[in-house]
């Protein structure tokens, strides 16, 4: 478990110095599938319950609207992707004490950070799906959150659960640090006694580079881990990368595993650009 | 008042919809002259990112378009894979296909009409809100979500982008202990979805009969879902194969979506659609509920797209529990499946409405191409249509308040879902 980073003791202070007692929040959309906001309107009745511990102030697909009001807690859903974009999380930052990124697309870029690889620049695909390219505002990159504001807790995920954000939301409402489980996915799978299908079957499972927080669902289904949840800490991508060689993948396949939700995450990033080259 | 005046009103963001949209209002001399919903959701180019993917990642890749109906991009998907591989599911396979898809119109619908739709016609600006008011009938509809995504996770894990299916069936079959469970709360769903039916029949819905086409799957028995040929209530009547045929997107300065025409006409997807041309589908009992509220069909109304989403959670209850009655698990899951060149087409009835995909591949099994038309992008040129006609009927007379919340109304009667389509909604009305 890692210890609270200073810049998140700061923004708990904030939050915690809020003039009213009963907590303002906002969940706001960018670039996305709006499936992490689902944590939330999937909820049930712990969303009526939320309702009554906390306002909500905006949240456009559950229904209020007030985008630009001051809170003190904001969940950010999404990838910065477009110039209106890249202005309004300078907006979104402004307006709250707290900051919470939710999602792959918000904490890593998300799959559409694969745009930032192309060589050709977005504009070469915008030409290639859109009749129209010059009505489309699209920026080069999709990226995450981070990048352009501080972000004071991040929940990785693709996507994210009703346990996460419920579980930090508790933790941000009671006034304390939340703990994010920072274990590799292969601890959950252990725990959870299932057959290890790299170990056993020869796939090429990303478990053991893998952010726990899924529950480890795909071995559960008998499938390798495709590392929605992101890189681990200290992720030692480069050994499973020649696991990976070693099972019979060839070179372009091994980056592909690195190279599809999470590809903007640095440790990804190298290993994908490391055997790109030996295709 | 008269309509004559100039007014300007506008609604940053449309709430209570999937995705980011506006909609753009000219009127003068009490005439609407320009119409547009505004689509501004960001592309994300998924039908490049898919090119050069292995098959195996597509189904990971498509749910990821939408986190509303990741199902019906994997189902389509899957359909389209196994067609290019000639590769053949078992009936168990395609059994189970369709009960997880009943999961998603279970947890899609009952959102919408519970969350997002129901506070138009109940006098609420949000589903939090009117639940303070209607607790049960709020209440009831999260019961009916949850017991959708319980469906799905059966067969994926958890209902927003499942890990569970893979080209040629499922990576595991569902547990039994799990399933009979599940089982167990769809049959003590049935008289939630029962009264639902009737308590959406009984709504103060607006009267407003418009022309227009409606488009659906439709299958030789079956309520269409997964498989069938293209129909219109026009005449149509074509394979899915020949989608491209008939049907054109084009591409607008005010939407990242595309906008598809059939025969250079608008046309309606969706659950109106859907029950205007396969209402003699539907199971005997959904049909005896159906018949119990009074609604003619075909309908004309598309406010009566809510009742026609109750009377689908209704069948999806009823054929799941068909479905699951008499389950027993089979490993392994799957067919073995050996990539080929080749393209291969998919339609499914996603929950907003018909989903079509093509893909081409190589002998290895990489995507050489991928062309995606989700429901919403289909159903665009209707919406547009109906604003027009709606807000005209109305009348201009009214103030903007009125104007702009009749919009929204008739906007999220087609739950249009924005994030797929870009590849959603501000409301801005200027009269001059």
């Amino acid at each position: 478990m890692a210890m609270p980073r200073p810049n998140l003791t700061d923004a708990l202070d904030r939050l915690n110095e809020r003039p009213q007692p009963r907590p303002r929040i906002a969940v706001h959309k960018f670039s996305s599938c709006d499936g992490c906001q689902l944590a939330f309107i999937n909820a049930g009745e712990a969303l009526l319950q939320l309702a009554e511990l906390v306002d909500i102030v905006h949240f456009a697909e559950a229904g209020p609207m007030d985008p630009e009001a001051a809170v003190d807690l904001a969940f950010v859903e999404g990838s910065i992707s477009t110039p209106e974009e890249a202005e309004r999380i300078q907006a979104v930052r402004a307006n709250t004490r707290f900051l919470v990124s939710i999602g792959a697309c918000a904490t890593s870029g998300g799959l559409q950070a694969l745009r930032n690889f192309n060589v050709d620049g977005a504009a070469g695909w915008t030409e290639a799906v859109y009749a129209q390219p010059e009505f489309i505002h699209s920026l080069d990159t999709a990226t995450p959150v981070a990048e352009h504001v501080k972000v004071d807790l991040e929940l990785w995920g693709c996507p994210v659960n009703a346990r996460q954000v419920f579980q930090a939301l508790r933790q941000l409402l009671f006034g304390v640090a939340p703990v994010v489980d920072r274990d590799k996915l292969c601890v959950e799978c252990k725990r959870q006694q299932h057959v290890c299908v790299l170990v056993a079957r020869g796939e090429p499972c990303m478990g053991p580079v893998t952010h726990t927080g899924c529950g480890a669902l795909c071995p559960a289904f008998g499938r390798d881990c495709y590392a929605c949840f992101g890189p681990a800490e200290n992720p030692n991508t480069a050994a499973l990368a020649h696991r990976f060689e070693g099972l019979g993948l060839l070179p372009e396949a091994v980056a592909r595993r690195f190279h599809l939700i999470n590809s903007h995450t640095p440790a990804f990033q190298t290993e994908w650009l490391d055997w790109q080259e030996r295709s | 008042m008269t309509g004559n005046r100039e007014i300007r009103i506008e609604v940053p963001v449309l709430a209570r919809v999937e995705g980011e949209g506006a909609l753009d209002l000219v009127a003068s001399g009490g005439r609407i002259e320009t119409l547009h919903l505004r689509i501004f959701e960001p592309p994300r180019y998924f039908e490049k990112f898919l090119e050069g993917r292995g098959y195996e990642e597509v189904l990971d890749v498509v749910a990821r378009i939408c986190g509303i109906c990741p199902v019906a991009y994997q189902m389509t998907a899957v359909q389209a894979l196994e067609q290019a591989f000639g590769v053949e599911p078992s009936p168990w396979v395609q059994r189970l296909r369709r009960l997880m898809y009943c999961g998603e119109w279970l947890q899609s619908h009952a959102l919408h009409i519970h969350l997002l739709a129901l506070p138009d016609f109940l006098g609420f600006d949000n589903g939090i809100a009117m639940a303070a008011k209607h607790p049960d009938a709020v209440r009831r509809g999260l019961r009916l979500q949850r017991l959708g995504n319980d469906l799905i996770k059966l067969f994926g894990g958890r209902s927003v982008h499942p890990v569970g299916m893979r080209v040629g069936g499922f990576h595991r079959a569902p547990d039994p202990e799990q399933a009979a469970r599940v089982l167990a709360e769809l049959r003590s769903a049935l008289r939630d979805a029962e009264a639902l039916v009737a308590f959406t029949a009984g709504l103060d819905l607006p009267e407003d009969d418009q022309n227009f086409l409606s488009v659906a799957l439709r299958h030789e028995h079956e309520y269409p879902m997964f498989s069938g040929r293209i129909v219109s209530d026009g005449g149509l009547d074509i394979p899915v194969e020949a989608f491209p045929d008939r049907f054109r997107e084009s591409h607008v300065a005010h939407s990242t979506a595309l906008y598809a025409h059939l025969d250079d006409r608008p046309y309606l997807v969706g659950p109106l659609a859907r029950l205007n041309l396969n209402h003699d589908r539907l199971s005997a009992p959904a049909r005896a509920a159906l018949a119990a509220t009074g609604l003619r069909l075909p309908s004309r109304n598309m406010f009566h797209s809510v009742i026609a989403r109750a009377v689908e959670i209704h069948e999806a209850v009823l054929e799941a529990i068909r479905l699951l009655e008499d389950y027993r698990p089979q490993e392994p899951a799957f067919v073995p499946v050996e990539p080929r060149a080749g393209t291969g087409f998919g339609a499914t009835e996603a929950p907003r409405g018909m989903l079509w995909h093509r893909y081409e591949l190589d002998d290895g099994g990489r995507v050489l191409s991928a062309w995606i038309v989700p429901p919403t992008s289909q159903n665009q040129a209707r919406i547009e249509d109906d604003l027009r006609r709606s807000l005209e009927a109305l009348g201009l007379h009214h103030d903007d308040d009125a104007l702009r919340q009749r919009g929204e109304t008739v906007i999220r009667n087609y739950d249009p879902c924005i994030s797929c389509a870009t590849h959603f909604l501000k409301v801005r009305v200027r009269r001059q």
